[in-house]
């Protein structure tokens, strides 16, 4: 059974828009004030509400998703370890709701270890919202920032079938991405994953037949 | 072939491998609170589903709860969200700890003192600081909203399998060093992201002496490393722990010394490999002191405000914007910074030890004239056990509120709120900006150095303090 749950991704044109900070938490993705909703939507103006707005409730000219060569940017590029902190799928939520399709943040390395782009749980729920999230290098992810800050607008195209993306500067320059392959197809065809689970129903009840919940011990 | 504590409790959850990464993991326990919930059960109704194992989700509602009283909640929005926790656990047959209820409090606190959180289980709930079960040997992670609903449809979750990292905490803690001092040193270490795609298992000398209470600090906090588990594995004090007292949904009599006899076999094996280690030596630790905005930017309370380009793992604008945000100059020694709250709670510090040792520092004393000090205890049990033991005179006579339980100011959901410019000694988990309230700044503590914090009105070695 498939049930289209969330919309297909493909192909995807737009407006970049850079937030040059690492570490975003998703405290600052969506403050608090908006989780007491019931509902799914409506989260778009609530997306980095606190360095948005300031205390005088008027937008800061200072902060940079407020300029006007970012308005209706659908795809936005961060620096490392992006969503990061509560596990508030409202992040995500609002992220898409305020209009962008794609995320893109670099992988960096600390120490001889690879620090990742994004933080678990939000890649997470990204994946299952359709919010697609693309991991390039630093010097990738550097790169792109100063075409972004030496224009005044720029557009990207992303192909998740092809895994590249290509940035319309003159001449224009492409990059390959790697993704999960359960992910690409999950974001592809849009299926609804608790559909799919429903098909190892037999597997299911065949585990809760022989596992106690009670203290986890299989029953002989 | 040899396996880690995780490898255990992982393989004994697989119900089928889906993909190459992928199984489906079963899930023994689901944990629900009124903030992440209802799009999942309003996604449930759409789709004409309903929950697999009613028995399995157990629901409280902690986040937006007031702790000034009971009853009142002036919050019309909070209302709704709280009423409609209720409603959904009516209509799926899901028990719930309202705000009437004895045994209401903070998921992650409730957890453990019911005997939900038990060894060898997986635990998930829409919440990130689900960690904090693991401290029992347990696999318990965080999860959205769209997981929730899966696991509420089919108690399962098509997982990939993490990697693995062992931390060993190597000889005794100090005197007022505590178990929230070796989880902030950790995160400091490693960064914020340092766990990120790992399960951390802690383990040494220092954690085997520790209380359970002070375990779930350390497994609480995983998450502000990035690892979305942290486990510990179950020894004595665990099942002395599960044994002792009132858990309705422990096993007992027999079917608790076959639990244990099972338990017993949980721990990593000696020659188990893990992906990566790193040893801290606790007899070296001093207390710690967050004072930028996020948990990883931390130092000891003898040190100083850092100059912003030498802190390594981070941009010299990031520090810089930490700074300003914090109100701090670089050179400052910490114990000179000036605090005017106090916040002594939440599910990484509002354990009943945590006020046990808070009021232990606090008896005698009282709060500087400036300072507003909140006592929020982490669930109703442990303020009626902390106001039979009197615990509560302590912190009043002191001059501290003494609240009802609930999330409170870690995360200010609820009228618990930094004022802008405010500045906080909190025993909590997250620095970020906002955090507490628009414009409010954290230092996150242990609760000894916040009580410290509190009668000073600035930050102090507690190690000297008398």
């Amino acid at each position: 059974m498939d049930i289209d749950i969330i919309e297909a991704f493909n192909i995807h044109k737009g407006l970049i828009a850079t937030l040059d900070r690492a570490n975003v938490d998703t405290d600052q993705i969506i403050p608090k004030q908006f989780l007491k909703s019931i509902k799914k939507t409506g989260f778009g103006q609530g997306l980095f509400f606190d360095w948005r707005y300031g205390l005088d409730g008027k937008p800061d000219p200072s902060f940079e998703l407020n300029h006007e060569k970012f308005k209706g940017a659908s795809v936005l590029i961060v620096r490392n370890n992006f969503g990061c902190g509560s596990s508030r799928e409202h992040a995500v939520w609002a992220v898409q709701q305020d209009g962008y399709k794609v995320v893109i943040a670099p992988w960096v390395e600390r120490n001889g270890t690879r620090i990742p782009g994004f933080a678990d749980i939000f890649q997470n729920n990204a994946a299952k919202n359709g919010l697609l999230t693309i991991e390039l290098s630093e010097s990738e992810v550097g790169e792109i920032f100063q075409h972004i800050e030496r224009s005044e607008g720029l557009e990207i195209t992303v192909n998740l079938e092809t895994q590249s993306l290509l940035v319309h500067t003159n001449p224009e320059i492409s990059f390959h991405f790697d993704i999960d392959p359960s992910v690409k197809e999950h974001l592809i065809r849009g299926l609804d994953q608790i559909a799919l689970a429903f098909e190892h129903e037999n597997a299911i009840r065949d585990f809760e037949f022989s596992h106690n919940v009670q203290i986890s011990i299989q029953q002989s | 072939m040899a396996e880690t504590l995780f490898d255990k409790v992982w393989n004994k959850h697989v119900v089928k491998n889906i993909s190459d990464d992928y199984v489906l993991l079963y899930i023994d326990r689901h944990l629900i609170h009124e903030v992440t919930s209802p799009q999942a059960f309003e996604g449930l109704r759409l789709a004409q589903r309903t929950v697999r194992k009613p028995e399995l989700t157990f629901a409280t509602m902690d986040h937006n709860v007031p702790t000034d009283e009971r009853n009142v909640i002036r919050d019309p929005i909070s209302k709704i969200q709280i009423d409609t926790l209720e409603k959904n656990c009516q209509d799926f047959g899901i028990t719930l700890y309202d705000l009437n209820s004895e045994q209401q409090g903070i998921v992650h606190i409730i957890g453990p003192e019911l005997g939900i959180t038990l060894p060898g289980l997986t635990i998930v709930c829409g919440d990130s600081h689900t960690s904090t079960h693991g401290a029992f040997g347990s696999l318990a992670f965080g999860i959205g909203t769209s997981e929730v609903e899966h696991v509420l449809a089919t108690q399962t979750l098509p997982q990939q399998k993490s990697k693995t990292f062992r931390v060993e905490f190597t000889g005794h803690l100090k005197p007022k060093t505590t178990s929230k001092d070796m989880i902030l040193k950790l995160i400091g270490t490693i960064g914020t992201a340092g766990g990120t795609g790992y399960v951390l298992e802690y383990c040494g000398e220092t954690v085997s002496a520790l209380s359970m209470e002070a375990r779930m600090t350390i497994c609480n906090m995983s998450i502000e490393a990035g690892a979305r588990a942290g486990m510990i594995a179950p020894d004595e004090a665990t099942f002395d722990y599960i044994a002792c007292s009132d858990r309705p949904f422990a096993p007992n009599g027999e079917a608790l010394d076959q639990a244990i006899e099972y338990w017993k076999t949980l721990p990593s094996d000696e020659d188990a490999e893990f992906d990566q280690t790193i040893t801290i030596d606790a007899s070296e630790l001093v207390p710690q002191i967050t004072w930028g905005t996020n948990p990883g930017m931390v130092t000891d309370v003898t040190g100083q405000v850092p100059d912003p380009s030498s802190v390594p793992g981070y941009s010299r604008t990031d520090i810089e914007k930490a700074l300003d945000y914090m109100g701090l100059t670089p050179g400052t020694p910490i114990t000179d910074i000036k605090v005017d709250t106090v916040f002594i709670g939440s599910c990484t510090n509002g354990r009943i030890e945590d006020l046990r040792q808070a009021a232990n520092f606090m008896k005698g004393r009282a709060i500087a004239p400036h300072v507003n000090v909140l006592v929020v205890p982490g669930s109703q049990h442990v303020r009626k056990q902390a106001e039979e033991e009197g615990l509560d005179k302590i912190f009043k006579e002191a001059g501290a509120e003494w609240r009802f339980a609930g999330c409170s100011m870690c995360l200010g959901m609820n009228p618990d709120q930094l004022q802008p410019g405010q500045r906080s000694a909190s025993t909590s988990n997250r620095n970020f900006e906002g955090r507490q309230g628009k414009g409010g700044r954290t230092h996150l503590v242990s609760p000894e150095m916040a009580v410290a914090a509190a009668v000073e009105g600035h930050f102090v070695d507690i190690r000297n303090w008398t």
